[in-house]
């Protein structure tokens, strides 16, 4: 090859930029994920100690404590919670993301713009913006009351409701945008056909829409379950002191009871659950792609 | 006679202020095979469209065997469409992809499974039941399509465009298919195309479309030998057009002016008048090529030859600066034939073989 035709070879395997690329990346990995994560593990495995956080022995009582019908029920309503924001994300996202491919090409790239500006702004101080407008002198209820429409404010904040709402809010784009990615490549006519062949709308959503979206809805739902469970500023303000999540039993042990063993107990079957559903995740794709879907 | 299958009456569509359809009725009878043509943007596409069910038409009526389809949405008009690119199901096989219609209307399981048979034999592809539709090539999936809209056992057969994105190997012997299927099935075609060559060689007759008005309907032998329109007779095949007027108006014949000679035609389609300009259509395999010293003919030079086999093509610019196509069948015993490039020829054909349009219009 002519010297400076390209920067660096093409099949240079021992091209020093290349290896110190991926040394670095792998370096990165290996320090700021597998390294914590480790830690995260031995934590949960040793003794609470007042002092020192940490001691030995080592023991498997933390995970035992999480057997304790009070934080299974935590997981579970933590898990309801995750579930009802996913659908509400779900319900929402799927219209939109219809509609935003379907709209005329040259306000898509506004429109998805304004999909991502919240970003812009810390999620927590969203999060008390969203307590503002729900609070019983807030906005709504002042709203609400100037149409006649109730006699007294609403009691809005610190109920499941304001949880999922926020978190409804806050994780709503990650619905939308793998959601918008498979519309974009659904081709019309496939509708038509089924159509053509007899089915009506609902018959066509069930039996060509769904089937061809299902890469995104699984993808979206992926990306707002996982962070939904883990959340806990937003129980914590929208929720107050009503609504548990597992973020908010992790979170409560690191820095309030001083319990670390049992937090990073509950991290690690945090972290255990959503490895479960990634790989499920990856499962149903495959079958998705190769295998034949009756 | 037996009243049409399909008849469209006074259609009228219109996109963005655009009229794509105007004014246009059609009628389909049962068994035919009917070809909507027409270069791109024409409005054959909507038409199909329309008939299918996917849009509505602003004004005019569509009736199939009697009943108004007008407003009857897609999936209950007993028709089926083969689309441009397909359209298969990427989720289901090729053996779902055909059951799917009979799956909507719920047949039994039984009965689905001997007609999805029976219509992947009828299309060649009985082996490939359990492949996904994108491990097929692309004639493959054609026949997909045309199991998948015939399995329905529909009164008619949309066809858009179906063989566009095959090569033109492929291309020919799906012609030659798809006129198998729909003489051994009886299933009326309405098949649409760019291509004046598919339309001529597939159909019974030929609709042609320009501008969203309907410019000819007839065999394809009329639509190419007596076009109604310089439309109809640039669009389908090759033509030469040469310019002359109307000199005298007889009973059963009219004297014209060619190019300085008088020749004498029937009387056309149209009632000319004396001094109208008109055009003399004539198809390059009508055009004669004689030797420079031939007592007539429109003088002019070869210069251009095309040896395609069977035939010679020489193009010949006229004195007067027109050019002319000329296809003619070898004949090796006629030492007169081989013009060469450059070498002075007359133009001449056989009178009474010249078909007379209106000049413009």
């Amino acid at each position: 090859m002519a010297e400076g035709a390209l920067p660096y070879p093409l099949t240079g395997q021992r091209n020093p930029l290349r290896s110190a690329v991926l040394a670095l990346s792998w370096g990165w990995l290996l320090a700021l994920v597998l390294v914590p994560n480790l830690l995260v593990l031995a934590a949960s495995l040793l003794t609470r100690d007042p002092l020192h956080f940490l001691q030995l022995p080592l023991t498997l009582d933390s995970y035992r404590r999480l057997l304790d019908p009070l934080y299974l029920r935590v997981f579970l309503d933590s898990l309801a919670l995750a579930l009802a924001t996913t659908l509400g994300c779900l319900l929402l996202g799927y219209p939109f993301a219809w509609a935003l491919s379907r709209i005329r090409a040259r306000w898509r790239p506004l429109l998805l713009f304004l999909l991502i500006l919240p970003f812009w702004t810390n999620s927590l101080v969203r999060t008390y913006a969203i307590k503002q407008l729900l609070a019983a002198n807030g906005p709504l209820n002042g709203a609400l009351l100037a149409l006649g429409l109730i006699d007294a404010p609403l009691e809005l904040l610190y109920t499941q409701g304001a949880v999922i709402l926020g978190l409804v809010y806050l994780l709503l784009p990650f619905m939308i945008l793998p959601l918008y990615a498979v519309f974009e490549d659904l081709r019309p006519e496939l509708l038509l056909a089924s159509r053509d062949l007899g089915a009506g709308r609902l018959a066509t959503f069930v039996h060509v829409l769904i089937p061809l979206t299902l890469p995104g809805i699984l993808a979206g739902t992926l990306l707002v379950l996982l962070p939904a469970l883990g959340m806990f500023y937003v129980a914590d303000i929208l929720g107050g002191a009503r609504v548990l999540l597992v973020g908010n039993v992790i979170k409560n042990q690191f820095l309030d009871a001083r319990d670390w063993p049992f937090g990073a107990a509950a991290s690690i079957l945090l972290t255990a659950a959503m490895a479960l559903l990634l790989f499920a995740h990856r499962l149903a794709r495959r079958r998705l792609r190769h295998g034949t879907v009756p | 006679m037996t009243p049409p299958l399909l008849s469209l009456r006074a259609i009228g569509k219109t996109y963005a202020g655009r009229p794509v359809l105007q004014d246009l009725s059609l009628e389909v009878l049962d068994g035919e095979f009917l070809t909507l043509l027409g270069p791109s943007g024409c409005g054959k596409t909507t038409l199909l469209r329309l008939i299918a069910g996917f849009e509505r038409p602003d004004h005019g009526s569509i009736h199939l065997a009697g009943a108004d389809l007008t407003a009857v949405p897609p999936e209950r008009r007993p028709l089926n469409t083969v689309f441009q690119q397909y359209a298969l199901f990427p989720h289901l096989d090729v053996f779902g992809n055909v059951a799917y219609g009979l799956r909507r209307e719920r047949r039994p399981r039984a009965e689905i499974a001997a007609r999805v048979g029976e219509a992947l034999e009828l299309v060649r592809l009985g082996e490939f039941a359990r492949r996904k539709p994108q491990q097929l090539s692309g004639g493959q999936q054609q026949r997909v399509a045309i199991a998948r809209a015939l399995v329905k056992r529909p009164r008619l057969l949309l066809l858009d465009e179906p063989l566009s994105a095959l090569d033109a190997k492929l291309r020919r012997q799906m012609q030659l298919e798809l006129k198998r299927l729909q003489r051994e099935l009886g299933i009326a075609f309405v098949f649409v195309t760019h291509d004046q060559e598919e339309a001529l060689s597939m159909s019974d007759r030929v609709a042609v479309l320009h501008d969203g008005v309907l410019q000819q309907l007839g065999s394809p032998r009329e639509v190419y030998e007596r076009p109604a329109n310089l439309f109809t007779a640039r669009f389908v095949g090759e033509t030469n057009l040469f310019p002359a007027r109307v000199l005298e108006v007889q009973a059963e014949r009219v004297v014209v002016d060619c190019a300085g000679q008088h020749r004498t035609l029937p009387t056309p389609h149209f009632a000319p008048r004396v001094g109208q300009a008109v055009s003399l259509l004539l198809r390059p395999e009508d055009i004669r090529v004689l030797g420079p010293d031939a007592d007539q003919g429109l003088p002019g030079t070869v210069i251009e030859r095309n040896y395609k086999g069977s035939t010679l093509d020489s193009l010949i610019r006229l004195d007067g600066g027109q050019e002319v196509l000329a296809s003619e069948f070898f004949d090796e015993d006629d030492p007169a034939f081989d013009h060469r490039l450059g070498e002075p020829v007359r133009v001449s054909w056989v009178d009474g073989w010249e078909w007379m349009l209106p000049a413009d219009g």
